[in-house]
């Protein structure tokens, strides 16, 4: 039994080297200045306006991104669930199929069609609808969001949908409730688990993103991950940007504590 | 009525979803470099494509280095299953809440730090940088599928064979990993994907001259030279599907 513990142990050095210690590295940079002393200002520097800017944007953005992927999932994972169209598997399949196309290429093709004589405007002068540009504003980085980060929302309100006693449903039916009751008292708190699966695996790419709002928000719009590319890539602090970043790990931290409250049987999970 | 409405909101869905990816397709074919207009059928950006020495040594790198690291954290994966299984239920705890930090943290946060210790280190960043940090968050993907197979395994027919005289080597090649095996090779598909579709990670860690397609993407979308990428992503989506019905049918087949 005692050696059998040992095939464990390529896993906890890679686990220590590839994880803990980069980890600890942030912190170590983020908590000392450029000469190597103890500081707060990097966390701190979070409170300047441009900051506080980027981080009050990708708050905003990733919420709205993830309410509209879950306004729109939630009602395609009822109808799945109750469809007959085929096998279920495969109905499924067919929303699932372009998270495996790299994400910049899907990032692309809305910048293709966002483009000024694209087919988004052609379509949209087609139908008699005035010109609106919205490359480079933030409602085509929530559009590339959105677009981007359905599937993740789609998979698991669906399995946790198609899992579902349908007795429990049918009971409640028998016992009188209207649909509208049957929806917001039965299935609604029954699925919450992947609910909050499904809101977590869109919030926290949303949130922390920086290839989407480039694309798509031409360098206007910047958003905190934005922040943090650029003072590892362009401006090389480091110690700025391993700071900021500890600031964006607090709130993944509190997304990762939401799920861990909700989704204790990991029912809701992906795989 | 309702079921017509129900269609609509699948159909519009699926506009939603395909559109882009189809407005990709028809432009790859495109003769002109317009993004809108059609001037002609050609296949011309598919050869200045294959022509493409980058393309090309990106598409090698990035089948290479998933490749790779889906083996490597196929096996290590593996072997931490039965290791952390072996475990007192505590430090299984503590074996799976690690495993469970690079699942649920933001890439961006994974490639810096992986790159601050890299540096810190003083290895400077080159393939094998991009490798070891692809291999770092693969692992996590495999243990995920396999465990839960692991688990349900009686641990009977492995003494069993080991009582009938198999040494055991033998007898885990021969009776537990049969077993596991839809796990391993989901696990290895996962982590095969997860670096395929990765970028973020790849930017903070490649070193200068190094690219996957989609640090070559990135740094070609920002130039503005763009049918070949379309071309480039037909390619990637026709094999994508090829790939997923076959699987999708294969084990289709098995489960019947």
């Amino acid at each position: 039994m005692y050696k059998r513990k040992l095939l464990a142990s390529p896993f906890m050095v890679m686990i220590l080297i590839g994880t803990i210690i980069p980890l600890c590295a942030i912190g170590y940079y983020g908590l000392t200045d450029e000469l190597g002393g103890f500081t707060f200002e990097n966390l701190l520097a979070i409170f300047e306006p441009d900051h506080l800017k980027a981080l009050e944007l990708s708050l905003i953005l990733a919420a709205v991104s993830t309410i509209i992927c879950f306004l729109i999932a939630y009602p395609l994972g009822l109808i799945l669930r109750d469809s007959k169209l085929g096998e279920k598997g495969f109905i499924i399949f067919i929303f699932i199929i372009p998270m495996w196309m790299n994400f910049l290429l899907r990032t692309m093709a809305w910048q293709t069609m966002l483009e000024r004589n694209g087919l988004f405007n052609s379509l949209m002068d087609f139908m008699g609808i005035p010109f609106v540009e919205i490359m480079n504003t933030p409602y085509a980085v929530v559009l590339g969001m959105v677009y981007d980060f359905l599937p993740f929302m789609v998979l698991p309100i669906y399995n946790v949908l198609s899992k579902m006693d349908k007795s429990v449903i049918e009971a409640a039916y028998d016992l009188g409730a209207s649909k509208l009751k049957v929806l917001s008292k039965v299935i609604l708190p029954l699925s919450v688990p992947g609910i909050v699966s499904g809101v977590t695996m869109v919030f926290v790419p949303s949130l922390t993103t920086f290839v989407i709002s480039n694309m798509l928000g031409g360098g206007k719009i910047n958003l905190i991950g934005n922040i943090i590319e650029q003072e590892f890539t362009v401006t090389n602090n480091w110690n700025l940007g391993a700071g900021l970043s500890l600031v964006m790990m607090i709130f993944i931290v509190i997304s990762m504590a939401f799920i861990a409250k909700f989704d204790k049987n990991g029912e809701g999970g992906l795989l | 009525m309702r079921k017509g409405l129900k269609g609509i909101y699948i159909g519009l869905v699926l506009l939603f979803l395909y559109l882009p990816i189809g407005t990709l397709m028809v432009l790859s074919f495109n003769e002109g470099r317009s993004m809108a207009a059609w001037t002609g059928f050609s296949l011309h950006w598919y050869e200045e494509m294959f022509k493409s020495r980058m393309i090309v040594d990106a598409l090698y790198n990035t089948f290479m280095i998933a490749i790779t690291a889906a083996v490597v954290a196929t096996i290590i994966g593996l072997l931490a299953c039965i290791g952390i299984q072996a475990m007192s239920n505590r430090s299984k705890n503590i074996m799976l809440g690690l495993n469970n930090i690079p699942l649920l943290n933001a890439d961006i946060v994974i490639g810096i730090s992986l790159m601050l210790t890299f540096l810190m280190f003083g290895i400077s960043l080159k393939y094998e940088t991009v490798l070891f940090s692809h291999i770092t968050f693969c692992i996590p993907y495999v243990i995920l599928s396999i465990l839960p197979k692991y688990r349900q395994l009686s641990s009977s027919t492995y003494e069993a064979a080991l009582d009938l005289g198999a040494s055991k080597p033998y007898a885990f090649f021969k009776v537990m990993l049969p077993d596991l095996m839809p796990g391993v090779v989901s696990g290895f598909l996962l982590a095969f994907t997860m670096s395929v579709d990765d970028f973020v990670v790849t930017h903070f860690t490649r070193g200068a001259g190094i690219n996957t397609i989609s640090t070559l993407i990135y740094s070609q979308v920002k130039v503005g030279v763009r049918p070949t990428l379309y071309a480039l992503s037909t390619v990637i989506f026709v094999l994508v599907l090829i790939i997923l019905v076959t699987a999708n049918i294969i084990s289709n087949r098995k489960n019947r």
